[in-house]
């Protein structure tokens, strides 16, 4: 079967703007859901749902290959599902059960898997940027040419040790990549309110680290920039940052009432540049799928949804021994 | 078999409502999920449903009343045909479902905190065969040769740190070691504690065994999110799928007149934390065994190294391979009428004490610890319970001290054999001063511990 191209000005065949759709369908439909349960009290604590930046990591996911590694902040159910893992882990970690992927004792923001080479779900912002060149360091240690995608907000692009990170990546070409996901909020700052940078990225030039601006709600343009950052990556040519624009439509947190901001920003963004509403658009005008086909992924990814939430009441909570579990190896 | 039904807790902190309706009556036949009635407490009015099915036999408490405590029997219930039991006969109690968010009562309690009367056994087995030759060696040499042979038998173990490659460690531990391993092995990093550390972390779930050294532990403080929050619970939060096996090393507590920022023991810091293994070598010999234990050990271990011990010459195996387990103590002196418990710096004052006891007619015996977390505690119940009598020994301060816990464990499981209070010495609850004078002030001295043994002995 022949290959057709998307209508956007980039190499990405119809079944691949297709899987995009499903995977940022399904983050959204999922998040959603996550929303839903909190509210019900089945999810408790902290809970950052990542509705609206669903490009970002579907767009840099369509770049990576088996053995590349991925490590987030505590907005993290969006790269998890991303990668493949089981939605029903997922939610089921949500929960705080059993069936979830750290058997309960993580929650929303501490989640893991070593078979996806997810390595977190970490709480402290900007902690997980060292360690992601940590992972990266390992790799080259190894001497193998796997990539690792460090993802941190706008709020830890000022932590310190993200610069100590930058300078020791670089002095030691660390294949990392730097994914700044730019929201335009840390927590209820807003970028102008925290810095006078005119752009995150360019601050790795004083460390001589390559970068660019990404527009992410573009899932495109995400997987084209993603491209030339592994590339350059795997080339041995050191590390790379891509500061992506992204906007995240929920509050920071389910407790967060976003009195920071208006609701026609919130609302332009969600009619003008929503990435979901893109692909549709594209695939439709394209004529890559019908309504019905859409209509039929929409109805699957509720199904998968539905039942990651069911699986979720259904696990048990876990056991009282494993309060005094794995806390040695 | 009838069962009663008890005031429930609705919240964690809940101890009594108002039984405000009914929505069953006796003889109602009732499952698992109804509602039986509505309780108010001080926050919400809440439904409260039945856990067991069956059928309503009695309604003990009227609606409309007050101040019912939680666990109160509030109703009985009874199988399908049963007889209702007396008004004060005894029914099997059902117990309440727990708080709905369950945080309370819902604990395993941790073993320790069950008396242990009887002696326990401590291991006092020999760390390497008898009869095994000695060499004479310092610490220092001993910790590099310890690294050295690890690394050469593992290639994933790396040193990373300040100034540990070309200038060949700051306190010369790592001397050598860049000209055997090269530069891809024995890395020198930029000073930057924070980062380095995290970075270290990384490597080591990405599979790799990092020796992070720190110039001091002072400066490790600049790092401790990533020890304790990324290092020691990454295990606990990822249900055991992703360990962080790496050694955080380098000289800790007071060297000499290096003022308040450099002089700082953080053995009862680190010891605190589940998830991270703690050792703090006194001996060349306990040095070496114990650092190879650390590099195999599949957690995150602090090793706590002493800059004034560093050039101190002890007795080592001669053997091409040996490790020190951790969680055993060792017993450098036996003696019948107080136990001295160390570890570290702290056991030269406590030997040298203990030497002058002896000759007053006090045997002291003396316990190095050599790793605090996991902590022989055994050793210490075993030798209490031989003496009667407790000092510990350390530099750090005071409150909060690895003492005090000694302490409580030893109240906790050997009360009735103590003949004295337990008394702990610690560093004094200061700053480190500059001036020689009060610096010596400020530290723990041999006179003291041998004027705490008199104490304890009353001679």
């Amino acid at each position: 079967m022949a290959t057709r191209k998307s209508s956007a000005n980039s190499n990405v065949s119809a079944e691949e703007l297709l899987g995009y759709y499903r995977d940022m369908l399904l983050i959204r439909r999922f998040e959603e859901k996550a929303g839903q349960l909190y509210g019900m009290g089945l999810i408790g604590g902290f809970c950052h749902l990542y509705i609206g930046q669903e490009a970002v990591v579907v767009g840099l996911e369509a770049t990576a290959k088996e053995g590349d590694k991925r490590i987030t902040s505590y907005r993290d159910h969006g790269h998890m599902l991303a990668c493949g893992m089981d939605p029903k882990g997922v939610m089921a970690e949500l929960t705080g059960r059993e069936g979830g992927y750290s058997r309960g004792k993580g929650g929303s923001m501490h989640m893991f898997s070593k078979e996806k080479h997810f390595y977190g779900g970490h709480g402290i912002v900007g902690a997980q940027v060292p360690l992601g060149a940590g992972l990266a360091f390992s790799d080259k240690y190894k001497g193998n040419d796997n990539v690792t995608f460090t993802y941190f907000g706008d709020g830890a692009a000022n932590q310190g040790q993200v610069y100590e990170t930058y300078n020791m990546a670089m002095l030691w070409d660390l294949p990392v990549i730097f994914v700044i996901e730019n929201n335009k909020y840390a927590m209820g700052t807003s970028v102008q309110r925290a810095t006078k940078s005119p752009s995150l990225w360019e601050r790795g030039a004083a460390y001589g680290i390559a970068g660019e601006e990404v527009d992410g709600m573009d899932v495109l343009a995400v997987k084209a920039a993603g491209e030339k950052a592994v590339a350059h990556c795997r080339a041995g040519k050191g590390p790379y940052i891509l500061e992506v624009m992204t906007y995240r439509y929920r509050g920071h947190s389910m407790s967060d009432p976003a009195k920071y901001r208006t609701r026609d920003e919130v609302q332009k963004m969600r009619t003008e540049r929503d990435a979901i509403e893109h692909v549709r658009e594209l695939l439709l005008q394209g004529k890559h799928a019908s309504e019905d086909d859409l209509k039929e992924i929409d109805k699957e990814i509720k199904g998968v949804v539905n039942a990651a939430a069911e699986f979720s009441k259904e696990s048990p909570e876990p056991a009282l021994e494993e309060l005094w579990t794995d806390i040695y190896a | 078999m009838a069962t009663e039904i008890l005031m429930p807790a609705l919240s964690p902190t809940m101890e009594e409502g108002t039984l405000a309706k009914w929505l069953v009556k006796e003889g109602d036949t009732v499952s698992s999920g109804d509602i039986l009635a509505e309780i108010e407490t001080d926050k919400a009015t809440m439904e409260f449903e039945a856990v067991d099915d069956g059928v309503i036999g009695r309604l003990l408490i009227e609606a409309g009343t007050e101040g019912v405590k939680v666990n109160t029997p509030i109703a009985v219930l009874v199988a399908e045909g049963e007889d209702v039991p007396a008004e004060g006969a005894t029914a099997e109690t059902a117990p309440a479902p727990a708080a709905l968010n369950g945080e309370e009562g819902k604990i395993a309690t941790p073993a320790s905190a069950a008396p242990a009367p009887a002696a326990p056994k401590a291991d006092t087995s020999p760390d390497w065969p008898e009869g095994t030759a000695m060499k004479t060696q310092t610490v220092r040499e001993a910790l590099r040769d310890a690294m050295a042979e690890e690394m050469r038998s593992t290639d994933a173990v790396f040193v990373m740190g300040e100034e540990v490659a070309e200038y060949q460690g700051a306190y010369k531990i790592t001397q050598g070691l860049l000209d055997e391993f090269g530069a891809r092995r024995v890395i020198d990093t930029p000073i930057t504690e924070h980062g380095f550390a995290g970075i270290g972390v990384g490597a080591a779930f990405g599979g790799l065994r990092p020796i992070v050294e720190f110039m001091t532990f002072n400066f490790a403080m600049q790092a401790i999110d990533q020890i304790l929050n990324s290092a020691a619970k990454t295990l606990y939060m990822s249900g055991g799928q992703m360990g962080c096996p790496i050694v955080f090393r380098g000289p800790n507590g007071a060297a000499a007149r290096v003022g308040a920022q450099h002089s700082q023991c953080y053995a009862a810091w680190y010891s605190q934390i589940p998830g991270l293994k703690v050792a703090m070598p006194y001996s060349a010999a306990d040095a070496k065994g114990l650092l190879k234990t650390a590099i195999r050990d599949p957690n995150p271990v602090i090793f706590l190294e002493n800059e004034i011990l560093y050039g101190r010459s002890f007795d080592v195996p001669d053997l091409d391979d040996y490790t020190v387990p951790f969680g055993k103590a060792k017993i450098w002196r036996e003696g019948t009428d107080l136990t001295i418990v160390s570890f570290g710096i702290g056991m030269t004052y406590a030997l040298d004490a203990a030497e002058r006891l002896a000759k007053d007619g006090i045997s002291a015996e003396v316990l190095d610890l050599r790793t605090l977390r996991p902590m022989d505690t055994d050793a210490i119940l075993a030798s209490v319970m031989k003496t009667n009598r407790l000092i510990t020994v350390e530099e750090g301060y005071p409150q909060g001290s690895v003492g005090n816990y000694i302490t409580s464990v030893v109240m906790e499981q050997a009360f009735d054999y103590l003949d004295a209070p337990v008394i702990n010495l610690a560093g004094k609850d200061v700053p480190m001063p500059y001036a020689a004078n009060l610096e010596k002030l400020a530290l723990v001295t041999t006179d003291e511990v041998v004027e705490a043994a008199r104490k304890v002995t009353y001679r």
